[in-house]
C-alpha cells in the first residue's frame, strides 16, 4: 500500500488542526509509515461479499419526545471559556 | 484497624455497613489514610474530594441507621476514572487540554452510582484520553502497579486498577475500548468487566471510539463487579446507543458452577508472543474448569488476527472526530494570544495533546481522508463483520470463550512507551471483544515466578454477562488469587 | 457570444428548519431572538463525554415532507458526520446524512408565469444546523452564539432543473408554501428558518455538456435569489467572454455590494471525512410511521389552487392569493359555505381582508371576527343594506371590536335608505331647488345627472340606496 510522504503528513496535519514542527513531520511520517505497514494485513483479507459493520450490536434506536429540557445558563454555558465577551464566546476574527 | 477495613471487598464491607458493624465514615476514613499511606508511591489519584466523601459517607450512615440502605453500593467508597464527568469536579481524561475543566454534568455512570449512595471518592489516573496501555500516556504522570511500582499497572484504567489492587479503594469504573479495564485488571491481580456494548450508558464518559467504548467496574472479586454492574445496567435515553434489554440479576447465579458447561479454549491465543508463564497459568486454569466440570472445547478465531489492525483503523477514526471539539473555544487548553483562527486551532491543540493521542488522531484522519477512507475505514468495517462472525461461529459450540488477557505480565515503566507497535500489541487478546461489542472479564488467573500477576479472560455471548460473571465465579472459587495482596 | 446565447442551469439546496419544540439532538428550545448562548446545553455546546439523543418530531416531519413531495422514504437510513473546524461548529463535525439519506427521489412541479415546471429532487436529508459568529465585534474578534447549533434542518437537494432567476425564486415559493402547509416550517427567511444555496452554471445554448458550477451562499430574500442569481451567470459570462474559465468554488452573496465575492474560509479544498456516526444507531422507519404521516397529510397548495378554481370558479390569481396562506383559504370556505357568492367572498378576502389584517396587525388566528360574522357582513352589501364603501368600514369595525355588522351599522346609522317614499321626497325637494339645472339637463346637457345624483346622495347624508336614487331620478327627469 501507499507508503507516506512529508505531503501527505503535513495535509493530514492541517486537516487535524495539529502543528508540526518539521523534526515532528518527519517523526510523525516514520512512525505512522510503520503502523499502516502493521495494518496492511487487513488488505489481503477478501472481503467482496461482506457488508461493513459501523456498529457491532444494535438493536432498535432510542427516540426522545420533543419536549423542551433545562439547559445550562449564559453564565454556566460559559464557565469553562478560556475567552468570552458579551455572553458570546470569543476567537479571533473570522473572515468569511 | 485501617488495613484491615480496606482489604475487606466491596461486599463485604457492605455487610458489615448493613450490619451496623462499620460505618461509611469508617470506611471513606480507612481509604483516606490508606491513600495517604500507600498513593505516595501507586500515584492512583489525581484528585480527591475528602470532603464531599465524607458527607456522602455521613448521609448513608445516616440511611443505614433508619434501616434504609439504598443497595449494595450505599456508603462504599468507589473511585472514578478520570474520563468520568462530576458537575462540578474537574474531569481532564489526564491531559493537559482538560486539566482546568470543571465538568457542568454528571455522567450516567455517576448519576446512578451516587443514586444507590456510592460515596464517589476522587478520580484516578489514566492514559490521557484513554489512549494507552500502561498509564503512562498520562500528562500527570504514570501510576505504578501495585504489585511491583516500577511497573505498569496497565492501561488505559490503570488508576482504576492500581487504587483496587492497593486496598486504596474497594471499586472504581472504569472504561473499555480495546482492552482498557480488562488488561489493567490481569495485570494487577483485579477483576476487571466489560459489559457487552449498548449495557451501559456511555453518556458523560468522554470519548475515545465511540463504537468501542463501554463503560465497565473494576473490583477485586467478581461478585463485587457483579454488584457495581447491576447498579450502573440499564438504557438511558440520552445514549442512543443503550440497550432497552431487561436488566437481569446479574449475582444471581454467582454460585452455580460451571458442571455442564461448554467452554472454548482459545488456542490462537496461547501462540507466540505468550509469555511462558502466562500460559501455564491459563493452561492450569482450563484444567481447573474441566475439573469442576466443565467441557473444554478448542475454539478457532481465524479473523482475530486481523483485530490489531481493524481495531485501529476504527477506533482511530473515530477519535480523530471526537477529539475535534478540543479547539481552544468553548473550554480546554487555548494557546497564548494565537494570531488568527487556525493558530488557535493548530497550537491548542498541539499545546494540549500529548504525543499518543496526537498519533492516533494524525492516523484516524488519515484513514478518513479523501483517496484513503476505501482501503483502510471501510475495509476495517468489512474486517469487522468477520470477526464478529467468528465469534457468532464460536458461541454456536460454547457458552464462554477463554484465553490470556494479556500475552504478557506487568511490563517495566517506559519500557515500550517509545514503540506504539509493541504497546498496541498487549491488547491483541482483548480488542476482539470490542470489535464484536461482546461482554468480556479479566480474572486473577495466578502470579508469575516474580510475583507478578496474571490474567484470565473470559468472553460470553451478548448480554449474556450473568452468564460470563458465573463462570469468572466459580474459577474464583477454586483459585482464589484475589486474595493476595500487593505489599506496599 | 451576448449572454442571451448562454443557457443558464441552476439547482437549489434549501435548508429548511424544522418546527420543532426542540434541538435535533437535545433538549434545548429553538425559538429565535434569544440572548447569544441562553439556549445551549452541554450537547449542544459540543462538551465532552455528551451524545447525540434523536428528536422524534423532527424524523415524522422529514417523512411528511418526503411523502408530500413524492420522494422515496428510507426503512433504513445512516448518519454521519461531516467533519470540519469552524467556531460555530461545536462538535468540530456535524451530525448530517450522507451516504443514505432519509428521502431520495421525488419532484416539486410549480406554476410560474413561463409555464408549469417540473423540478426533480436528488434527496432529502435530516441535519443540524450550526451556531452563529458575529464577525464586526471590536478588538478583531468574532463572537460565537451557539443557540442555533443543533437545530434540526431538511436540506432538500434540488435537481438543477431551473433555467432562470424567475424560474428559481418560484420554486422557492412554491417549495415554502408547501412546507409551510405541512406544518414543517415558518417560512421565514429573514430569521434564516428558510435558506436556500444556488448552484449556478452557464453553457452556450444548445450544448449538452453542462458548464462549472459555482455555489452561492447567504440569500436570505427571494430578491435576492434573483439578484444574485444574475449577476452570477452576467458574472460567468463575462469570464468566458473574456476568454478565462470558472472556477469550483463558494461564492458569498454581498446584499450590501449587490455581488457575489469567492468566500476566504472556503479556500483550502475541503475533505469533510463522512463517515458513519457512531453514536446513532441506523435511522429505521417503521412502515406504521410511513402509514401515519401518509394518512395526514395536508391538500397541498397547487391542488388546492386547482380546486378553488373548478369548484368556485374562482380566477387563478385570485386562487394564487387564497393559497399563499393556508389559514386564509379554511377562512375562505368557511365564509362560502354561508354566503351564494363564493366569488364575491374570495374577492373580499384577498382584497379587504388582507388589507385590514395588514393594517390593524392582527393574523387570521387571533380574529375576533369568525367567518360567521363576516358571512353576515357579505350578506349586508348583498341585501343593499351597505355600499362597499360602508361595508369596508363596517370590517374595520368588526375586526378592532369584535361585535356583529348588524349592531355597527345601526349604531353608527350606516345602513343604506332603501325606502322609496323617503327617497322620493328628497328627490323632489332637490330638483326643486335646482330648476335650472335641470331645465339645461332636459335642454342636452347629460353630464348634469350627476351633479345633481351627487345633491341628492348629499341631503340623504351619503345612504342613500344608489340604485334607488338613480332610478327615481332617472324617472323624474325623463318622465
Ligand atoms: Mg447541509
Ligand atoms: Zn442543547
Amino acid at each position: 500500500m501507499s507508503r507516506l510522504t512529508l505531503d501527505t503528513v503535513r495535509h493530514v496535519a492541517r486537516l487535524s488542526r495539529l502543528a508540526l514542527t518539521e523534526a515532528e513531520e518527519e517523526a510523525t511520517r516514520k512512525e505512522l509509515e510503520a503502523v499502516l505497514a502493521a495494518m496492511d494485513a487487513i488488505a489481503q483479507v477478501p472481503t467482496e461479499q461482506v457488508e461493513p459493520t459501523s456498529h457491532a450490536l444494535l438493536i432498535g434506536a432510542l427516540w426522545r419526545a420533543d419536549t423542551v429540557r433545562p439547559g445550562l445558563t449564559n453564565e454556566e454555558a460559559l464557565a469553562n471559556a478560556p475567552q468570552a465577551r458579551d455572553g458570546s464566546f470569543a476567537v479571533p476574527r473570522v473572515i468569511e | 484497624m485501617s488495613t484491615e477495613l480496606t482489604d475487606l471487598s466491596l461486599l463485604e464491607l457492605s455487610n458489615r455497613l448493613s450490619e451496623g458493624t462499620v460505618t461509611s465514615r469508617d470506611a471513606t476514613e480507612a481509604c483516606l489514610r490508606r491513600i495517604g499511606e500507600v498513593d505516595g508511591t501507586v500515584r492512583a489519584f489525581l484528585r480527591i474530594d475528602a470532603e464531599g466523601a465524607l458527607a456522602r459517607a455521613d448521609a448513608a450512615d445516616a440511611r443505614a441507621r433508619e434501616g434504609a440502605r439504598l443497595g449494595p453500593l450505599d456508603g462504599v467508597p468507589l473511585a472514578l476514572k478520570d474520563n468520568f464527568l462530576q458537575e462540578g469536579r474537574i474531569v481532564s481524561a489526564a491531559s493537559k487540554m482538560l486539566e482546568h475543566f470543571v465538568a457542568p454534568y454528571d455522567a450516567t455512570v455517576v448519576q446512578r452510582l451516587e443514586g444507590a449512595g456510592a460515596v464517589l471518592l476522587g478520580h484516578v489516573n489514566q492514559d490521557a484520553f484513554a489512549m494507552g496501555s500502561s498509564t503512562e500516556t498520562s500528562a500527570f504522570g504514570c501510576t505504578g502497579n501495585p504489585y511491583d511500582v516500577t511497573r505498569t499497572p496497565g492501561g488505559s484504567s490503570g488508576g482504576s486498577a492500581a487504587a483496587v489492587a492497593a486496598r486504596e479503594i474497594y471499586g472504581a469504573m472504569g472504561t473499555d475500548t480495546g482492552g482498557s479495564i480488562r488488561q489493567p485488571a490481569a495485570l494487577t491481580n483485579t477483576v476487571g468487566l466489560k459489559p457487552t456494548y449498548g449495557r451501559v450508558s456511555r453518556y458523560g464518559v468522554i470519548s475515545y471510539a465511540s463504537s468501542l467504548d463501554q463503560p465497565g467496574p473494576l473490583t477485586r472479586t467478581v461478585a463485587d463487579a457483579a454488584a457495581m454492574l447491576q447498579v450502573i445496567a440499564g438504557v438511558d435515553e440520552k445514549d442512543a446507543t443503550s440497550a432497552p434489554h431487561a436488566v437481569p440479576d446479574f449475582s444471581a447465579h454467582l454460585d452455580r458452577g460451571v458442571e455442564g458447561l461448554r467452554i472454548g479454549f482459545v488456542r490462537e491465543h496461547l501462540g507466540d508472543g505468550v509469555d511462558p508463564e502466562v500460559r501455564d497459568a491459563l493452561l492450569a486454569a482450563a484444567e481447573a474448569y474441566e475439573a469442576m466440570g466443565a467441557t473444554l472445547v478448542d475454539v478457532e478465531l481465524p479473523y482475530s488476527r486481523q483485530a490489531l489492525a481493524t481495531y485501529y483503523l476504527i477506533a482511530t477514526a473515530e477519535a480523530s472526530s471526537n477529539l475535534a471539539r478540543y479547539d481552544g473555544v468553548r473550554y480546554g487548553h487555548r494557546a497564548a494570544s494565537p494570531e488568527d483562527l487556525n493558530a488557535l486551532y493548530a497550537r491548542s491543540r498541539s499545546e494540549g495533546f500529548g504525543p499518543e493521542v496526537k498519533r492516533r488522531i494524525l492516523l484516524g484522519t488519515y484513514a478518513l481522508s479523501a483517496g484513503f477512507y476505501d482501503a483502510y475505514y471501510v475495509k476495517a468495517q468489512k474486517v469487522r463483520t468477520l470477526i464478529r462472525g467468528d465469534f457468532d461461529q464460536a458461541f454456536q459450540k460454547v457458552d464462554v470463550l477463554m484465553g490470556p488477557t494479556s500475552p504478557v505480565p506487568a511490563f517495566k515503566l517506559g519500557e515500550k512507551l517509545e514503540d506504539p507497535l509493541a504497546m498496541y500489541l498487549m491488547d491483541v487478546f482483548t480488542l476482539p471483544c470490542n470489535l464484536a461489542g461482546l461482554p468480556g472479564i479479566s480474572v486473577p488467573c495466578g502470579f508469575t515466578g516474580g510475583g507478578l500477576p496474571i490474567g484470565l479472560q473470559l468472553i460470553g455471548r451478548p448480554w449474556d454477562e450473568a452468564g460470563l460473571l458465573r463462570v469468572a465465579a466459580a474459577y474464583e472459587r477454586h483459585a482464589p488469587h484475589h486474595r493476595r495482596a500487593p505489599t506496599l | 457570444m451576448p449572454i442571451a446565447d448562454f443557457q443558464p442551469v441552476i439547482g437549489l439546496e434549501v435548508h429548511a428548519q424544522l418546527l420543532t419544540d426542540t434541538k435535533l439532538f437535545c433538549g434545548c428550545p429553538t425559538s429565535f431572538g434569544a440572548a447569544p448562548n441562553t439556549q445551549v446545553c452541554p450537547v449542544c455546546l459540543g462538551m465532552p463525554g455528551v451524545l447525540p439523543s434523536l428528536n422524534a418530531q423532527a424524523v415524522r416531519f422529514a417523512v411528511r415532507t418526503g411523502l408530500a413531495l413524492g420522494c422515496r422514504v428510507r426503512e433504513q437510513s445512516a448518519w454521519s458526520r461531516k467533519n470540519y473546524f469552524y467556531p460555530d461548529l461545536p462538535k468540530g463535525y456535524q451530525i448530517t446524512q450522507f451516504e443514505r439519506p432519509i428521502c431520495e427521489g421525488g419532484a416539486l412541479v410549480v406554476d410560474a408565469p413561463s409555464g408549469e415546471i417540473r423540478v426533480r429532487l436528488h434527496h432529502i436529508h435530516i441535519e443540524e444546523d450550526a451556531g452563529k459568529s458575529v464577525h464586526d465585534a471590536e478588538g478583531g474578534a468574532s463572537l460565537v452564539d451557539l443557540n442555533r447549533a443543533g437545530v434540526p434542518l431538511l436540506e432538500i437537494v434540488g435537481e438543477p432543473d431551473l433555467r432562470s432567476s424567475e424560474e428559481a425564486a418560484e420554486y422557492l415559493k412554491a417549495l415554502r408554501d408547501v412546507l409551510m402547509y405541512l406544518g414543517v416550517n415558518d417560512g421565514n427567511l429573514e430569521e434564516g428558518s428558510f435558506r436556500c444555496d444556488a448552484n449556478v452554471s452557464v453553457m452556450p445554448k444548445g450544448s449538452k455538456t453542462l458548464g462549472q458550477r459555482v455555489e452561492l451562499k447567504n440569500i436570505n430574500s427571494f430578491r435576492f435569489v434573483r439578484q444574485a442569481i444574475d449577476y452570477e451567470i452576467a458574472r460567468q459570462v463575462d469570464v468566458i467572454e473574456s476568454g478565462g474559465t470558472i472556477l469550483q468554488e463558494t461564492r458569498l452573496w454581498d446584499t450590501v455590494r449587490g455581488e457575489t465575492r469567492a468566500m476566504r474560509s472556503k479556500e483550502d479544498a475541503h475533505d469533510y471525512r463522512y463517515f458513519p456516526e457512531p453514536d446513532l444507531p441506523p435511522l429505521r422507519i417503521s412502515p406504521e410511521l410511513i402509514e401515519s404521516e401518509r394518512a395526514q397529510l395536508p391538500e397541498l397548495p397547487r391542488a388546492l389552487r386547482q380546486r378553488l378554481m373548478s369548484q368556485y370558479g374562482l380566477a387563478a390569481d385570485v386562487a394564487g392569493v387564497l393559497t399563499s396562506d393556508r389559514a386564509l383559504v379554511t377562512w375562505f370556505e368557511e365564509t362560502a359555505a354561508l354566503t351564494p357568492d363564493a366569488r364575491r367572498v374570495a374577492n373580499w378576502c384577498q382584497g379587504e381582508l388582507l388589507r385590514v389584517l395588514k393594517e390593524t396587525g392582527t393574523s387570521l388566528q387571533a380574529l375576533k371576527m369568525t367567518p360567521a360574522m363576516f358571512a353576515r357582513l357579505l350578506q349586508l352589501v348583498e341585501n343593499g343594506t351597505l355600499s362597499q364603501n360602508a361595508a369596508k368600514d363596517v370590517l374595520d369595525e368588526m375586526v378592532r371590536s369584535g361585535r356583529e355588522a348588524q349592531v355597527i351599522v345601526e349604531e353608527k346609522g350606516l345602513g343604506q335608505i332603501n325606502d322609496e317614499g323617503a327617497v322620493a321626497a328628497v328627490v323632489d325637494e332637490v330638483l326643486g331647488a335646482h330648476a335650472a339645472e335641470v331645465e339645461k339637463y332636459r335642454g342636452g346637457q347629460q353630464k348634469l345627472f350627476g351633479f345633481l345624483m351627487g345633491q341628492v346622495m348629499k341631503a340623504l347624508r351619503g345612504k342613500g340606496n344608489p340604485q334607488l336614487v338613480n332610478r327615481l331620478l332617472r324617472d323624474r327627469l325623463e318622465g
